[in-house]
């Protein structure tokens, strides 16, 4: 893996995860999510990415009877544990959805919504941090003139840089992406494409694609998963042009999924 | 996300370093010749190390980006056209390092007025490789154009200097030797006028899409 330059931000370490009902859902997980990279899992539908990337905020906990065994570590805690502050986790490790999410109020006030929350009050500071996450996010020119208007005035792909804007807002050292574009038309798809592979420098990122050749396009490291085991994960560049295992390059050829 | 400027100028950069050292393979080779001087011929030898391997480094290169860019149109033709670019300019190595090998074969051989000739040949295929290049660099399709139509010049001092060479032969069976590895060293300035001919007519097909390799023998007219 010519591309391991970089610390691990999170080690995922002999995950097992079921669903209420005793669905096996991910089997035996073991891989490192590195930092300031940009990381993506592929997969057939139903192969458990989507899954696994929900465990890293503890997302499962919001449905009562689902279980994890084994550990994540992030920072050198393992954030599968009980003492857990989930709410705060959720700030470290933001999450991006399929479908934009902005709430029914103002643009100023979607990015302002978690910064309010997280204490700070003062007009000035405010209007300092929205500005900073609306640019990193690359909608700055797009809403400038227009910040207390309603977020549903923005088109799809601006919703979706708006959420992302909002999640940078409260300075998360990972954000997840589950299928961050696959609401999106081609031009949009491109501008998230490119802001994650330019937020990298500042946070880790994880996406989970049903689109493969957005994982080759974006992401540094990818992991192939199927029927909840990771089959086999590495370099971007060689899932994509010499993957070692054939279940790996079957998919990728588009024979199955 | 579609392939990055830097991506491309990357690797137009490495085929740029490549290209300069096969040119200096094509002059160093006939100088070896003429000079008669080992050295020269052996640097030749050593230099086609570091051409081979920038030929599998750019290949690599652009299977990455066929791979993870998933180039269309002006991009794919691109990179496809510095695929192929990148074997002539391999092969055009290796006839400079053939060249390069009988001028060692012939260092206590005295100069003979063929010399001259091949001098001159090597003086037109260096510059139609030098155009092909910069044709492919700056997009410019008549600068290719110009390139595919000086290979017939090369096309014939050789077949005059290969006549001339069967003469000598004929007249005194003590010149075959000598003759015979000279009329090699000539096809091989020859063969190196027919890749930069073809990296040329990579360069049209990148511009406009139009590939016109053996299109006389499809149509029976010339592109």
């Amino acid at each position: 893996m010519s591309n391991v330059l970089n610390g691990a931000a999170l080690e995922v370490k002999d995950l097992n995860f079921y669903y209420a009902g005793a669905v096996h859902a991910l089997k035996n997980i073991n891989v490192p999510v590195h930092q300031n990279a940009v990381t993506a899992l592929i997969g057939p539908s139903g192969c458990g990415k989507t899954t696994l990337l929900r465990c890293f905020n503890r997302m499962h906990d919001l449905y009562p009877g689902s279980r994890y065994e084994g550990e994540i570590i992030f920072n050198d805690v393992n954030i599968l544990g009980e003492d857990i502050d989930v709410i705060d986790l959720r700030s470290r490790i933001g999450m991006v959805f399929q479908k934009p999410t902005p709430f029914p109020m103002s643009i100023f006030d979607n990015i302002a919504y978690g910064l309010r929350l997280r204490g700070i009050k003062k007009k000035s500071e405010l209007q300092d941090h929205v500005e900073t996450a609306i640019r990193q996010a690359a909608l700055w020119d797009e809403v400038k003139h227009k910040l207390y208007e309603s977020a549903y005035t923005l088109s799809g792909g601006q919703q979706q840089r708006l959420v992302i804007a909002r999640a940078l807002a409260v300075k998360p050292e990972v954000l997840l992406f589950d299928e961050p574009t696959s609401a999106l038309d081609p031009i949009s798809t491109s501008k998230i494409e490119e802001l994650a592979v330019k937020l990298k420098q500042t946070v880790t990122i994880l996406v989970v694609t049903h689109n493969m050749q957005q994982a080759a396009r974006m992401s540094d490291f990818t992991g192939f998963m199927m029927l909840g085991e990771l089959i086999e994960f590495d370099d971007t560049d060689v899932i994509f042009t010499n993957p070692s295992n054939k279940l790996t390059e079957d998919y990728i050829s588009g024979r199955f999924g | 996300m579609p392939i990055r400027d830097d991506e491309l100028k990357h690797l137009k950069e490495m085929i740029l370093k490549m290209a300069s050292l096969v040119e200096s393979s094509i002059r160093d080779s006939v100088r070896a010749l003429v000079t008669q001087e080992s050295s020269i011929a052996n640097g030749v030898i050593t230099a086609d190390l570091a051409i081979n391997a920038y030929d599998v480094q750019i290949d690599e290169e652009c299977i990455r980006l066929i791979a993870r860019r998933q180039p269309v149109g002006k991009d794919l033709r691109f990179i496809t056209t510095g695929m192929k670019i990148t074997t002539d300019l391999e092969r055009i190595a290796d006839h400079a390092v053939n060249i390069a090998g009988r001028a060692r074969k012939l260092i206590d051989s005295n100069p003979t007025k063929t010399y001259a000739d091949i001098s001159r040949m090597r003086e037109i295929v260096q510059r139609m490789v030098k155009d092909a290049i910069d044709s492919f660099v700056k997009e410019d399709k008549a600068l290719a154009n110009d390139v595919i139509k000086r290979d017939v010049e090369v096309d014939d001092l050789n077949s005059s200097v290969v006549n001339e060479l069967m003469l000598v032969m004929t007249q005194n069976p003590v010149n075959i030797v000598q003759a015979s590895q000279l009329i090699y060293i000539s096809r091989d300035i020859e063969r190196i006028g027919d890749h930069a001919t073809n990296i040329a007519e990579m360069v049209i097909y990148m511009v406009d899409g139009r590939i016109i390799r053996h299109m006389a023998d499809i149509t029976g007219h010339q592109p």
